[in-house]
């Protein structure tokens, strides 16, 4: 009796820290089968927006449907794909190269989409390549890089591409300054040698050609973020900058010690009269643009030999330092372009300035001195407001569009809503863990759909199954259309999930291709039918004129190949249907197999070092007899006389 | 003839004008694969697609199942279809302004003959298509044959094909049913003027 009294009280006990450990122990908020029912797109059901998210250290660009953070295609931008033999076929080669040479890999950081005034148009996503100093414009068509072009006078290209109202110019600036031009000094003699620059890249509204329009030589800060005006503030561009202190070495501590640091505010309009004026120097530089033209199916470099620089000195009103606490990271504009607010990574505020208070204060030369030739506002005479308390490491802030802002709090992991205006907090939601970007759909551009923000996390410990070592980086998806954020879904992201942008589905479904028209495909090594196919020897070179169709390939045996000689596969997909790509690939193939959409021609370069009979076949599960889309190549001995031979 | 009549005998007539642009015949494919749908379309001078490359893609398709490929230009009705309804849409200008009703009456047999030839024609077209395959084939179902329903709905293996007349054809049918009213108005008005 006692017994079962003492089971009883422990199995009460037991009960009721179960219960306590529910209500307080879980991180997580609110009812999740209500939030289950608010991500769930049933099967068949298109998502509501398309999130591109970059991957950071893949160099690439994942495309995902939100609200159900499903995966749909991963778009290769600076990294080598064997998958698809992007970076790997002669068609694709030339979109990685750069000054430096061929540079299959880079560190991909901020996509942004274009926009006609201030909004969202859908038609192309930029995004940069951090490491070797590039910018990638994505056709929103085809989901394809469409051109890459090279920034020079510059190291570590990440205030970058954000664009301009109209999509005018996608801006850079270089985070690590250097000697400009970089020659062989000294690196203690980092206060007389090394400058920064801030580019500007313009866009070509009809077809997207992007050209370097002119660079600004700044002084040797750090420059680290950016976003261009808009509304009001059209016209304008701001960078954050780092490292005012101008110090070269551990900058953790040495370039963490002045309390403020410096938004430079450009006029970019002031510097297209400067350039109009001739004010600009040109100057020797070394930089390519790579270009994927689609009629020929083959990207293109072009190497450019000179940059126009202004220099601020010859060039007064163009740009002025906006002081800002401390080492700032994000700069983002509200949906008005009157407020500018600043991640300031070590302040303990946030800091937002006012756009018509900046103008006041040029006006009135409100200025407290000058760094070569740029006048430095006074801090009161521009800022509008502090957010206090905004969680510990603020870093970047979206608009709802609603009058709110939403920063990230990496040291905290939080995200803080705040009021334009007020400057009050008014709600904070836990992010799992370390949260660096966060997203509103639209919510850079002057209309932002305020019903989401992502919060994309550098760390998730224990959010997942464990994966090893490596687990996966995420991102969370927060209904913010109450008072009250509310946490919706966790979902892992490829590489790292730096930055991401959203924009309406309809906006991009209905100009989504389907196939590539074959009679429009002006590749050289194309063939439009079966009849052309060929196989032809040039010395030791030999080029495959073949295509693919279900289920086979023309031609399908081919005899005569010697080791030692360099074999083209030029392979045409004759497919006009919609999601019927052919895949290519032969035994022992030293560099990737190819993926061939309908229409397309893909070439690559097989070096066949031992004698033997060597298959080839379709990679990708085309149709019913897809296991029959084969055939063989003999490769004889160098110097034997078997000649070329193949069946039609 | 009275005037009214002339007026319907000449819509009959102008109203043959436009099936040279549109479609007499429509068969629709539906299958699991292809939920955009993938159909044909028998126009009275050509076979395209419903889509761009629908035809392409049936082609491609229909070699599995040992089928011949569907080529426009080896159809030879196709060639002087063209050339009948001119000659329908020519007489029965001309007919309208003559009074003759013998005339009109055989106008409107020989449109209802040519219709049914058509017909007879097409449904051949299809059986030899369905039949005549290709004995090496991959796909090869025992007692299966591939013909396309004349008029309705037929399932084929993963395809369910739908063939149905298109605007053409009930253009056709509505010139047909004027030139009848013609002369059915105006023996309406003979009867009325004798009273």
């Amino acid at each position: 009796m006692k017994n079962k009294k003492i089971y009883f009280s422990l199995f009460a006990l037991i009960l009721f820290s179960v219960a306590v450990f529910n209500c307080t122990g879980s991180g997580d908020s609110g009812n999740f089968s209500d939030a289950a029912s608010k991500v769930y797109v049933a099967p068949g059901s298109y998502d509501e927006f398309y999130a591109f998210m970059s991957g950071g250290f893949s160099g690439q660009v994942a495309v995902y449907g939100l609200p159900s953070g499903r995966l749909f295609k991963e778009i290769s931008v600076f990294s080598q794909d064997p998958e698809t033999g992007y970076g790997y076929s002669e068609e694709s080669k030339a979109m990685l190269m750069t000054s430096y040479g061929f540079v299959p890999w880079d560190d991909a950081h901020h996509p942004s989409l274009s926009m006609t005034t201030g909004e969202q148009d859908g038609r192309w996503l930029f995004i940069n390549g951090n490491n070797t100093p590039r910018i990638a414009r994505i056709d929103l068509k085809s989901f394809e890089t469409a051109e890459i072009i090279e920034t020079p006078n510059s190291a570590g290209n990440h205030a970058s591409p954000f664009v301009t109202e109209n999509t005018e110019y996608v801006v850079a600036s270089t985070r690590f300054s250097i000697p400009i031009l970089n020659k062989d000094v000294p690196i203690s003699s980092y206060k007389e040698n090394f400058n920064g620059t801030i580019s500007f890249i313009s866009v070509d509204k009809n077809n997207g050609k992007m050209n370097l329009a002119f660079q600004i030589l700044v002084p040797g800060f750090n420059y680290d973020l950016a976003r261009p005006g808009k509304g009001v503030s059209h016209g304008w561009a701001f960078f954050t900058s780092y490292n005012s202190e101008r110090a070269n070495t551990m900058l953790e501590i040495n370039a963490s010690q002045n309390d403020k640091d410096f938004i430079a505010a450009v006029n970019w309009k002031k510097a297209e009269e400067y350039v109009k004026q001739g004010k600009g120097k040109l100057m020797d530089a070394d930089y390519y643009r790579n270009y994927f033209d689609e009629e020929k199916q083959m990207a293109v470099s072009e190497v450019n030999k000179k940059v126009l620089v202004l220099n601020p000195k010859d060039c007064p009103g163009m740009i002025y330092y906006l002081p800002t606490p401390k080492s700032p990271h994000g700069v983002d504009v509200d949906p008005t372009g009157e407020y500018i607010a600043a991640g300031g990574k070590l302040a303990t505020v946030i800091p937002v300035h006012s756009y018509s208070k900046m103008i006041k204060a040029i006006e009135e030369k409100q200025f407290d001195g000058e760094i070569d030739g740029i006048p430095i506002l006074k801090y009161a005479a521009v800022n509008a407001g502090e957010v206090q308390d905004p969680g510990l490491g603020p870093l970047h802030t979206e608009f709802d569009g609603e009058g709110y802002g939403y920063t990230s709090a990496f040291i905290s992991s939080e995200i803080v809503k705040w009021k334009i205006g007020t400057w009050e907090v008014v709600d904070r939601i836990p992010t799992y863990y370390s949260i660096g970007h966060l997203m509103i759909p639209g919510g850079d551009t002057k209309k932002p759909w305020g019903k989401y923000v992502i919060a994309l996390n550098k760390i998730t410990k224990d959010r997942y199954l464990p994966t090893g070592p490596e687990i996966t980086q995420s991102a969370q998806l927060i209904d913010i259309t109450g008072d009250k954020m509310k946490l919706l879904l966790d979902f892992p992201t490829t590489g790292e999930p730096h930055y991401a942008q959203a924009i309406s589905a309809d906006l991009l479904t209905k100009n989504s291709k389907k196939i590539y028209e074959l009679e429009k495909n002006k590749n050289p090594n194309a063939v439009k039918s079966e009849k052309e196919t060929r196989v032809v020897r040039n010395g030791n070179e030999v080029r495959i004129y073949m295509t693919s169709s279900r289920s086979h390939f023309k031609p399908d045996n081919i005899e005569g190949i010697k080791v030692g000689d360099k074999v083209y596969f030029h392979v045409t997909n004759l497919e006009q249907d919609w999601d019927i790509p052919h895949g290519f690939t032969v035994k022992g193939l030293n560099n990737s197999e190819l993926l061939i959409m309908p229409g397309q021609t893909k070439s690559i370069v097989w070096e066949p070092k031992q004698v033997g009979v060597y298959p080839f076949y379709c990679t990708d599960f085309c149709s019913a007899l897809h296991q029959e889309m084969q055939g063989y190549i003999r490769v004889s001995p160098a110097g034997s006389n078997v000649q070329i031979s193949y069946n039609k | 003839m009275s005037s009214r009549s002339k007026y319907l005998m000449l819509a009959a007539s102008l109203i043959l004008v436009i099936v040279f642009v549109f479609p007499i015949w429509n068969i629709d494919l539906e299958a699991p694969q292809y939920p955009e749908g993938i159909g044909l379309r028998i126009w009275i001078n050509q076979v395209t697609g419903e889509k761009e490359f629908d035809l392409r893609n049936l082609n491609g398709l229909n070699h599995y199942i040992g089928m011949k490929e569907i080529v426009p230009d080896a159809i030879p009705e196709l060639k002087f279809m063209p050339f009948i309804l001119a000659f329908f849409i020519g007489t029965g200008i001309i007919f309208s302004f003559t009074k003759n009703r013998k005339f009109i009456f055989v106008w409107i047999v020989l449109l209802l003959i040519v219709m049914s030839v058509g017909l007879y024609d097409f449904y051949m077209w299809g059986y030899n298509f369905g039949h005549d395959l290709n004995p090496h084939a991959p796909i090869k179902v025992p007692g299966m044959s591939y013909q396309p329903p004349l008029l309705g709905t037929k399932k084929l293996l993963n395809i369910t094909a739908t063939s149905l007349p298109g605007i053409g054809s009930i253009l056709i049918f509505i010139s047909v049913t004027l030139a009848a009213l013609s002369l059915f108005v105006d023996k309406k008005k003979r009867v009325g003027a004798n009273v």
